[in-house]
């Protein structure tokens, strides 16, 4: 139940209820996208973002937040740990345990490898298990990788790695095979088909999902795996700098137990950096549907041992993050909620766009229709639009939001209000990392042997923007694909004397350029105590 | 001013804004946490809580991220719960009950109270899809489960000493991998890939200038 405040646009919202479902909006021509974007989208905002002045991507912009901790001081020096001593030694070392982490350590485990996972906080505690709409696969018989290919990197921008691109297309029906025979319980009917869904910018329905729990079901069933393999898990672990060897090859990770600060070595002849996305870094003041520990240590890590960075400048804001009520403020809202029917509508109840574009044209319209236009609702906490939830269940029937999205429902009941009968308000929040470390086919990075990447720490998979349901999907295409690679890669690595040099090399050069900081990374966690 | 209420976190007292959850609760209290905190969102189960209103005996189960606090709350996170999960390879079971009188015997010695449905912070029918697992109906094991964030508070209730998410876990991989209809379209879309049967056209697409793939994506048909 909403407070009196709301009612008399929430009466607007009633009032033309059947219309708007009746309503087929226009879509955006291209034109009329790239001016919106260019006025209202934040990674257009040119004063949010510095100028990097040290390391592999220097004379490049990121976000500010993100320069700070790229040219941050090292957690340590190269005296603190004994590296002829290492605590672990594995074949395949993998940091982070989300979904592209676990990915990997089951395919190299299965190729033979000794591989081990190290996780700042639990297997699963990971973006993957947030994951709510779905993971796309051209499976149907009226679509192909071929036009998934088209949707994608047209939705991307047309910047992505073809090579990358093809990858994710063309071993997406795979992954969903791979998954389903791990167990994964994907939504089909009677006769096995998938019961799929439009995504925003997709031309097929060829999303995929298990409820809205999609992300949760995928994750849970790879930890199940990854603990049925006995393959370790040293959670509570964070790595806080790479090791490389004496030819420059990434050899292993310095350690800290993120309880007890103890440090920590572990060797390895193959690194697989899983560490995910960076919504906890709050990129210009945004709330995030990010799990806790997303603060883009592996973009960090990476780039002190000198990886470059692909389209670290480029954010994806998902355009329905929750606008109230205030304690679940920036937590997600589910694109399938649009795929199942719902429009956005204005505080007037007037539909403004039509609800399946891209994820970057839906937050740039949804942030227009707010501010030039004036026409969000006021929520005591910023401002929103209305996503008409009631309409599913009018064209769907009774009982599709409880079959369909049940996390939703739950969501929002917990604080008094019925998504089938009322509608929600709804506003962008800092979602996906689009950039990250550059990597070629096999997973490896463009320019330091041995360090391979997978999932949200990739960057030039999607281009500038990502397609609902390509992420899922690349931790599973790229994270199987970095564990094979990185399992075979191991096999003829030998590892010569391990060091930190990098450390103080870094150092000198952020001295040499002039910057002065206190600022210590990778971040780890974000910092939410009170502040007097 | 905002309104405070009193708040006991394990034991002790402080005063915090009633509009917040206790997670924020315990972060405005001066709490950096490290355990107990995941995803912040109701979907990965680290932040299990139990408390107490003064004066009320009855025990509350509660994800922290997901509820508000309430005035005179007594709150005791639980970050970790030692389940039981067993180990199996998925290829090998079998896709029977005997499986859970295999890895999860104690499942048959639930006694019927019920203390893990009432615990729930996911207000799912635990007992119930316990009694569908001993029973062997995996099917509906999965489908009453399908929403447990394993969180772990029915099995610190359990007289029984049942692990039941990872029941459940067992119960739904069973399900997805060997009971849910097999997908002939899928089968034969990687069969088509591996054939090689798209390269053609996909090389074709990464040839294209730049200029006639965006007229490609702009004026290609959308399916209603």
């Amino acid at each position: 139940m909403y407070s009196e405040k709301f009612q008399q646009s929430i009466a607007a919202v009633e009032a033309a209820r059947e219309k708007n479902i009746a309503l087929e909006p226009e879509r955006m021509t291209a034109k009329q996208k790239e001016d919106l974007l260019a006025e209202f989208h934040p990674d257009y905002k040119q004063n949010e973002f510095s100028v990097l002045k040290a390391g592999p991507n220097k004379g490049e912009k990121v976000p500010h937040e993100l320069a700070e901790m790229l040219q941050a001081h090292s957690r340590i020096t190269k005296d603190c740990v004994d590296l002829s001593n290492p605590d672990y030694e594995t074949d395949v070392l993998i940091i982070g345990g989300g979904g592209a982490g676990s990915s990997a350590a089951i395919e190299a485990h299965e190729a033979g490898a000794d591989v081990m996972i190290v996780t700042k906080l639990r297997i699963g505690d990971a973006n993957t298990m947030m994951a709510e709409g779905g993971i796309q696969a051209a499976d149907k018989p009226n679509d192909s990788p071929a036009i998934h290919f088209v949707d994608a990197f047209g939705g991307g921008h047309f910047a992505a790695k073809k090579e990358l691109l093809r990858k994710l297309v063309c071993d997406a029906p795979e992954a969903i095979q791979w998954l389903s025979n791990l167990g994964v319980e994907f939504d089909k009917d009677a006769e096995g088909t998938m019961v799929t869904t439009h995504g925003g910018g997709t031309s097929r329905k060829r999303m995929h999902a298990a409820k809205d729990y999609s992300g949760a079901e995928i994750m849970r069933t790879l930890r199940d795996e990854v603990l049925n393999r006995g393959i370790p898990v040293v959670d509570f672990t964070a790595a806080i700098e790479l090791i490389l060897d004496k030819d420059g090859k990434a050899a292993g990770a310095v350690l800290m137990n993120m309880e007890t600060k103890e440090l920590l070595v572990a060797k390895a002849k193959t690194v697989i950096i899983a560490t995910g996305g960076a919504g906890r870094m709050h990129y210009q003041g945004f709330p995030t549907s990010n799990h806790y520990g997303a603060t883009a240590d592996g973009l960090v890590l990476g780039y002190r041992v000198g990886a470059k960075l692909l389209y670290a400048e480029t954010l994806q804001y998902h355009p329905t993050g929750v606008a109230h009520p205030e304690q679940i403020f920036g937590a997600l809202v589910t694109e399938k909620v649009r795929s199942l029917g719902a429009k956005l509508v204005n505080v007037n109840g007037e539909v403004f766009m039509h609800p399946l574009e891209t994820r970057d044209v839906a937050a740039a319209s949804i942030i227009r229709e707010c501010s030039a236009r004036g026409n969000g609702v006021e929520t005591g906490n910023g401002l929103g639009v209305w996503l008409d939830t009631p309409m599913i269940e009018k064209i769907g029937g009774e009982g599709t939001i409880e079959k369909r999205i049940p996390a939703m429902m739950r969501m929002f009941e917990k604080y008094g209000i019925d998504i089938r009968k009322e509608p929600i308000l709804v506003y962008p929040t800092l979602h996906y990392q689009n950039g990250g470390l550059d990597i070629t086919e096999d997973g490896m990075t463009t320019n330091v042997e041995n360090l391979f990447v997978a999932g949200e720490a990739v960057g030039g998979i999607h281009g500038r923007n990502r397609l609902m349901g390509n992420s899922l999907l690349d931790i599973i295409v790229f994270g199987r694909s970095a564990g094979i690679h990185a399992a075979a890669k191991a096999k003829d690595t030998t590892v010569g004397e391990l060091t930190l040099d990098h450390i103080d090399a870094f150092e000198a050069e952020l001295e040499a350029v002039g910057i002065k900081t206190d600022a210590v990374s990778p971040k780890l966690l974000p910092d939410y105590t009170r502040k007097n | 001013m905002e309104k405070l209420v009193n708040i006991f976190l394990f034991g002790k007292k402080y005063e915090v804004p009633e509009n917040l959850t206790i997670m924020t609760a315990m972060e405005y209290a001066g709490y950096q946490l490290v355990r107990g905190c995941g995803c912040r969102n109701g979907f990965c189960g680290a932040c299990a809580t139990i408390y107490r209103i003064k004066g009320d005996k009855e025990l509350h189960a509660c994800l922290a991220c997901q509820t508000k606090v309430e005035d005179n709350m007594y709150i005791a996170t639980l970050p970790f719960f030692p389940l039981v999960k067993e180990v199996y390879d998925i290829e090998k079971i079998p896709v029977n009950e005997t499986v859970m009188m295999q890895l999860y015997p104690e499942i048959y010695a639930c006694i019927g109270c019920n203390a893990c449905t009432k615990s729930c912070t996911q207000e799912l029918n635990v007992m119930q899809y316990i009694a569908y697992a001993q029973r062997g109906e995996f099917e509906k094991c999965a489908e009453e489960s399908f929403d447990c964030v394993m969180c772990g508070v029915c099995s610190s209730r359990c007289p029984a000493g049942i692990s039941h998410p990872q029941v459940a876990m067992l119960a739904r991989r069973i399900n997805g991998k060997y009971l849910a209809p097999g997908c002939g379209h899928l089968e034969d879309r990687v069969k088509e890939i591996k054939n090689g049967d798209f390269n053609e056209l996909i090389e074709a697409l990464m040839q294209k200038p730049i200029e006639e793939m965006k007229e490609l994506y702009n004026t290609r048909e959308i399916e209603k």
